[in-house]
């Protein structure tokens, strides 16, 4: 590939926002160079390519670089025109897929943090939360699909879809650390097949940690959050988490 | 052309980037000033999910979130464009406009405080906040956009006249023109621009409704806060 349309991603193993990049690139067909950042001794690259955030994912295409997740799709989407569309023609329906991916942004996964990083009567309050906003989205959902059903593949995967996946591909390994199913059939049938069906999408697993690795992930988060005092262990684990990078370790708990 | 409708409250930033938006590109709608104390049958239906202005209704159809509103402006009436042509660009333009939503609240939380420890955390977090506009945002261009406004002018238009309220209220001063001199520069030259001259609220009025919306909650809270 030529050195001008070259296409580097700087992510984070772990890092949903960096998965909502990758699937994107790869439902476009994006050939990409990836780069693992270690995001407790960040590079200078990546301090020079994101001043502003110093965070991950960056994309770096024809030299220059693009920042925050939401922002790169959108970029994806109007650089690489061949390739599904990550987003609706129709200008009411794109309005509709931004406003339901902010809500997930801003109101969903802040609230998953939430439950996550808290425990007892906090906690509590938190998942009531969560489960309201489910409410909501499925609700949304429905008048977003209009009744038709909403078939997902690699072919067809937009935003919105990639950002639920993010937040909700794991929701197994968040079950089994928080305690609380939030993907449930019953409560939520609409959101629960779609994520179902985006977790089959073959990009999908393919760049989806293995259950294990996530698991250990949100023990992490929620270790770090409930004990910051327990800086010894923090830098273990962190230490351990680091290591459990992508693909050239082996795949083993200790 | 169908009808374009926007329903707003008149001290609201939010309204004020869907006013601008429509202005710049010439679009004709319909005003509804919201009572948002008492909220009409007509938010209710048009954002039953926030219930929060703006909204803005295409031809029946609401769409709701500024930001949101701002693409979908843009999206359908490409005339007096607020984003750049160049992809590249393009994506800076978003990413300062997500700035905006994600980090100028703080100049909200900044409002609510009277002082110590939390007044002290809102003015870093603000501070910081505006040293990123000036240093990367800005730096030494005349508008976010460059030479005429765009989306991410737009988004800031809080920093540009809603901020210097807030200073005014809290009593601290947070851009000054020796230490923030681009982003000082940029404050006066966004509202030397026509449409937004012509288009924002009276700092007075603004300053007594803000007023009275500060004391009442702080009333609410409280003492000992």
């Amino acid at each position: 590939m030529a050195e001008e349309n070259k296409v580097k991603l700087h992510g984070m193993w772990a890092s949903p926002y960096v998965q909502r990049v990758e699937i994107a690139l790869k439902i476009k067909g994006i050939p990409y160079e990836y780069v693992e950042e270690d995001l407790v001794n960040k590079s200078q690259l990546l301090l020079q390519y994101n001043p502003v955030h110093k965070k991950v994912p960056v994309l770096i295409h024809n030299g220059k670089s693009i920042c925050e997740s939401l922002v790169i799709l959108e970029y994806i989407d109007e650089t690489w025109k061949n390739g599904p569309p990550l987003l609706p023609q129709d200008p009411y329906k794109r309005a509709k897929v931004r406003f339901w991916t902010s809500f997930v942004e801003k109101e969903l996964l802040e609230n998953v943090l939430l439950v996550v990083r808290s425990e007892g009567e906090a906690q509590e309050k938190a998942i009531k939360v969560v489960f309201e906003k489910l409410k909501l989205l499925e609700e949304g959902l429905k008048d977003l699909f209009q009744g038709e059903t909403h078939h997902i593949d690699g072919e067809n995967m937009g935003i919105l879809d990639i950002f639920l996946c993010s937040l909700f591909g794991a929701h197994k390994a968040q079950e089994e650390v928080l305690g609380v199913k939030f993907i449930d059939p019953e409560k939520f049938p609409l959101l629960s097949s779609w994520v179902t069906a985006f977790t089959e999408v073959a990009v999908v697993k393919a760049l989806q940690p293995p259950h294990e690795k996530l698991v250990v992930v949100y023990q992490f988060l929620r270790q770090k959050a409930l004990q910051p005092s327990a800086a010894e262990v923090e830098v273990k684990e962190g230490v351990y988490v680091r290591s459990l990078s992508r693909s050239h370790l082996p795949d083993t708990l200790i | 052309m169908e009808e374009v409708k926007l329903i707003g409250t008149w001290p609201s930033p939010f309204s004020y980037r869907v006013i601008w938006a429509l202005k710049l590109k010439g679009i004709p709608y319909e005003y509804i000033e919201e009572d948002l104390s008492n909220k009409s049958p007509m938010l209710l239906q048009y954002n039953p999910l926030h219930k929060k202005i703006p909204v803005l209704v295409h031809g029946g159809k609401p769409i709701c979130e500024s930001a949101v509103i701002l693409q979908y402006i843009e999206d359908v009436w490409p005339q007096n464009p607020l984003l750049p042509n160049d992809p590249h660009e393009r994506a800076v333009a978003r990413f300062w406009v997500q700035f905006a939503e994600n980090k100028v609240p703080c100049i909200w939380r900044l409002f609510r405080t009277t002082g110590g420890e939390e007044q002290e955390k809102a003015k870093k977090e603000s501070m910081e906040m505006l040293r990123a506009l000036e240093e990367h945002g800005l730096r030494d261009k005349k508008f976010f956009g460059g030479d005429k406004i765009g989306i991410a002018d737009i988004a800031f238009g809080q920093v540009a006249h809603w901020l210097e309220m807030i200073e005014d209220l809290v009593g601290v001063k947070l851009i000054e023109a020796h230490t923030f001199p681009h982003l000082h520069a940029w404050t006066k030259n966004f509202k030397q621009v026509p449409i937004i001259k012509e288009n924002l609220p009276d700092y007075g009025e603004m300053l007594m409704y803000f007023k009275r919306a500060r004391d009442n909650f702080l009333a609410s809270r409280g003492p000992g806060m």
